[in-house]
């Protein structure tokens, strides 16, 4: 059974706490980002890098046979705000339904209460992240 | 009483070599009574990732523009900022930053349009003081709030509005963002959003001179002879010009202002932080594409 996909709890996560607060909360996202497993970490190129991103990062997504999603993230340590949003993405899908990865709103990066704090280009680039995940999902069902 | 400048032979060259410091005079000043070392970054986390010890964080989104008008702080507003930080009127203020001191010199231009007199960059910035492996600090020290005066913005001698920039044709532009920003292809940085903007291009007649082009690669500035062939001859300024630089919200061409300022001494140099994201949205203002810098429209004064 693959797990749900928790953005209503991270959302609920973020809000709870105020905006000095949840900048702190990314940075502990971004300090636990998981290291990419070797078959990636030896294959870069592999990986997708997401343009509109101000730091270079890179994904990869799998699909499984039971149609469960599975991400890859790689972003530098000086980019610590990119890190944050890779890291939430990962804690919010991976493992979830390929299904349930494709119904999550685009709007998810926006609803963390972090559009105060972090610039409109930033925002922007997690939802990019998002963006690419699903058009990655979407592929790899097809 | 400001704290000794940094005398590094390096740095003796340049029109003002009072307002930089290398990471090895920080270094060996950081607790000096009066200095207020502060961190200024692109990321709005970095400075929490590890920061050089004894310095504050500034934040240019959260802090130093205005929550509601795109706009500065007022001089309340940059009162009650510093007040929290701990900074004096009288401090000597280091600013560092991530990218080449891209930020920090963002930050030290806002401090300017209040006239905070000593304000000084770390040369080569956040990435040179870790490239050397000197210390970082999670630790953030409690700050002892201060009762910094309010002094209104004067934004006349280096800010410049779109007006401003209409009146100013027939006088040099230099616009300090990407060649593809340029000439058009995009509007924004190459691997950055396209976000911004309306058209593409660039103000008639400004000369094309990317902002990186002034940094090392070890993120320091460039030396002065490299500075002088880059602006005066390839880009044809002379010292007695009167200069416009821009970018696309104006943080880039602050680096380029501070380069212009400071190291070659230009002593009329304004920022137009409207920059790319007003003129190319304005209905009607005059717009080249291309790589050619074409021709400056009569000036509207």
């Amino acid at each position: 059974m693959s797990k749900t996909v928790n953005t209503e709890a991270l959302v609920e996560d973020f809000l709870a706490i105020p905006l000095r607060d949840r900048l702190t909360l990314l940075l502990e996202f971004s300090d636990n980002l998981p290291a990419l497993p070797a078959r990636y970490a030896d294959h870069p190129d592999l990986l997708e890098r997401v343009e509109e991103c101000q730091s270079p990062v890179y994904l990869f997504v799998e699909v499984d046979e039971a149609k469960e999603v599975h991400l890859f993230f790689t972003a530098p340590a000086e980019a610590p705000t990119t890190r944050g949003f890779a890291s939430v993405l990962h804690e919010a899908l991976d493992g979830a339904s390929a299904e349930a990865v494709l119904a999550v709103s685009a709007d998810f990066p926006d609803q963390l209460g972090l559009s105060e704090a972090v610039s409109p280009l930033r925002m922007n680039g997690m939802r990019a992240m998002l963006a690419r995940i699903k058009r990655q999902v979407r592929e790899k069902l097809a | 009483m400001p704290v000794a400048f940094d005398t590094a032979p390096q740095h003796a060259e340049y029109a003002h070599p009072e307002v930089l410091v290398t990471t090895k005079w920080l270094a060996e000043n950081l607790g000096t009574p009066g200095l207020v070392v502060l961190e200024s970054d692109e990321d709005v986390l970095l400075y929490q990732t590890g920061h050089i010890p004894t310095a504050r964080k500034i934040d240019w989104f959260t802090e130093l523009n205005d929550s509601v008008v795109r706009d500065y702080l007022d001089g309340e507003g940059f009162a009650k900022l510093l007040s929290e930080k701990g900074v004096k009127r009288s401090d000597t203020v280091v600013l560092y930053g991530d990218k080449s001191n891209w930020w920090a010199s963002y930050a030290l231009w806002v401090f300017k349009l209040f006239g905070h007199e000593d304000v000084r960059l770390l040369d080569g910035g956040r990435e040179k003081w870790i490239e050397e492996g000197r210390e970082l600090t999670r630790e953030v020290d409690p700050v002892t709030p201060s009762d910094y005066p309010v002094v209104e913005r004067h934004d006349a001698p280096i800010r410049a509005f779109r007006d401003d920039v209409a009146a100013h044709f027939g006088n040099p532009l230099i616009d300090v963002r990407s060649p593809q920003e340029y000439s058009g292809e995009r509007t924004h940085m190459p691997d950055y959003p396209q976000e911004g903007a309306l058209k593409g291009g660039h103000i008639p007649s400004a000369k094309s001179v990317p902002w990186a082009k002034a940094a090392n690669e070890d993120k320091t500035f460039k030396s002065l002879a490299d500075l002088k062939t880059l602006y005066f001859e390839e880009a044809g300024l002379n010292p007695d010009d009167q200069v416009i630089a821009y970018c696309r919200i104006g943080e880039r061409s602050s680096h380029t202002w501070f380069v212009l300022t400071y190291l070659l001494g230009l002593k009329n140099v304004r920022n137009y932080d409207g920059s790319w994201t007003e003129w190319g949205s304005l209905v009607g203002a005059p717009i080249v594409k291309g790589d050619a810098p074409g021709e400056a429209p009569a000036p509207k004064r």
